[in-house]
């Protein structure tokens, strides 16, 4: 029992609590910027692979098809791994940063670019979902208004397709925090790596001198619990979304 | 890019593809017994979900939050880490199928659960009026129907169980991925990055590539046959709210 009050006492410590808070907002940062640049990247992906189908623009329709079934049938440490080799980093991410070092920032640039190269590819394929569901008197609609091909997709077709993927997005921001947690096989920055960088050092902080079991219960235990609360809230907010869309929209 | 032109690095993985064979190995072995775990695991809570009794929903329900919402890496870390340190260590290849089963476990279980609650309550009732008993039931009437509905995500997930098997690298690693990385970094091997990556990421895309396009291809033609015999009412339905 003396052992479990021990390990409680590392979570009293007040570095030990900002050292892991630093890591749950790192791991929020690094999920919400990668899903928004691979809405923007997946949006063109999907674009492209869904409506290039004359001529010349075929090759380009094959290329996307080809990006995304890649990354989607490979594993992400694999891409971590190939990003921490081959991506390039420019200077501004090359000096110190948010209480990084140097080496820290660019590992996490790179696990970020690998993180968003993966999600883009499956973001891509929610947003070709969204647009499959768009009636296609609505392309009629617009060219017969005069639209050209950029028009309507940006002022009619993407809209309507971003409102119905609208749940699935957010749902994958669930899924992305919980990718997120593969950076920590490269780099103690995020919450993951943190609590597992802890438990290798808790005999300094418990009291006891030792690593117990009831170190890895309350430490991961702990980050467990965190989260869940942030991936259950946001399952929440899908659920309650999907309802309202179930609802028949009467119009007005 | 570390010689994805050079012979010399090409040989060197030529010559240490024992390695990645070994990897490609415990890879198939995790995912095999993993698959199977997660398989029962799924059924059973799939059932439990859809058995109408309150308690056991609960405890399906609990079971599946838990683990849908935090990561595998930090299931496969505190499985590992706390058999280790209470002294009856499971050995990686075991906790990875451990941890692997038992998180896509909990969506194979929203998969059966999905696909049950599709068919509509008068088949059970009608099955139950015949006098099938529960098993009866689900065996003869209601699983032939919504194992159409099953498959496809099921599959789905044996890909990310596949590609998951990368989490084990956290806890020392003996799968394709964390090999991979051995050999790129090892003392003796080093540098062959490029070809070395690009081995072991084929052998991820052929094994998953045909999975996924299996249970892509099976969705769209399940919407298409939905769509051609839907009733009347509801294709009018559709368009109305297609023309909001």
């Amino acid at each position: 029992m003396s052992d479990l009050e021990a390990s409680f006492s590392i979570l009293k410590n007040t570095n030990v609590l900002l050292y892991i808070g630093k890591g749950v907002l790192f791991t929020l940062i690094i999920s919400v910027v990668a899903v928004l640049s691979s809405i923007l990247i997946g949006s063109v992906l999907a674009l492209v692979r869904n409506y290039c189908n004359k001529g010349f623009a075929k090759i380009f329709r094959i290329l996307a098809t080809w990006y995304i079934e890649i990354f989607r049938n490979t594993p992400l440490l694999l891409w971590i791994f190939i990003c921490l080799v081959f991506c390039p980093c420019p200077e501004a991410f090359s000096h110190k940063m948010f209480g990084l070092t140097t080496v820290e920032t660019k590992l996490l640039f790179k696990a970020a670019v690998a993180l968003i190269l993966f999600t883009s590819s499956i973001i891509a394929e929610i947003i070709r979902g969204g647009l499959n569901a768009i009636a296609h008197g609505q392309f009629e609609a617009a060219h017969a208004q005069g639209f050209n091909i950029v028009q309507t997709m940006v002022y009619v077709i993407l809209p309507q397709a971003y409102r119905k993927v609208v749940p699935t997005l957010l749902s994958q921001v669930t899924s992305t925090i919980k990718d997120s947690s593969y950076l920590a096989n490269i780099a103690t920055i995020e919450l993951m790596a943190r609590v597992k960088q802890l438990l290798s050092s808790a005999n300094r902080y418990n009291g006891t001198g030792t690593i117990n079991v009831s170190d890895v219960f309350v430490l991961f235990g702990f980050a467990a619990l965190i989260y869940f609360i942030i991936n259950y809230t946001l399952s929440c907010v899908v659920r309650s979304l999907q309802k309202r869309q179930k609802k028949p929209v009467r119009a007005a | 890019m570390s010689g994805i032109f050079s012979a010399r690095a090409w040989g060197k993985v030529w010559a240490y593809r024992q390695s990645f064979l070994l990897g490609l190995f415990n890879t198939a072995r995790t995912a095999a017994f993993a698959i199977l775990l997660a398989l029962m695991l799924g059924i059973i809570f799939g059932l439990m979900a859809t058995s109408g009794k309150k308690i056991l929903y609960g405890i399906s329900r609990i079971y599946v939050e838990l683990i849908q919402n935090t990561p595998i890496l930090l299931q496969t870390c505190f499985l590992y880490y706390a058999m280790a340190f209470s002294g009856h260590s499971l050995g990686i290849i075991l906790t990875g199928i451990i941890a692997l089963g038992v998180y896509t476990g909990a969506y194979m279980a929203e998969a059966v659960r999905a696909g049950i609650e599709a068919i509509p309550k008068g088949q059970f009732e009608a099955a139950q009026s015949q006098g099938f008993n529960y098993l009866e039931r689900m065996y003869y009437i209601i699983l032939p129907q919504s194992i159409k509905i099953i498959l496809p995500p099921m599959v789905n997930q044996v890909v990310n169980l596949i590609k998951n098997t990368s989490c084990l690298y956290i806890i020392g690693g003996a799968d394709l991925i964390s090999l991979t990385y051995s050999f790129v970094t090892g003392e003796n091997t080093g540098g062959a990055y490029a070809p070395a990556y690009l081995v072991s990421g084929f052998l991820f895309f052929i094994i998953c590539y045909p999975l996924s396009k299996i249970a892509s291809t099976w969705e769209m033609y399940l919407k298409r046959r939905e769509q051609r015999t839907a009733p009347v009412k509801r294709t009018t339905e559709g368009e109305v709210s297609g023309n909001e």
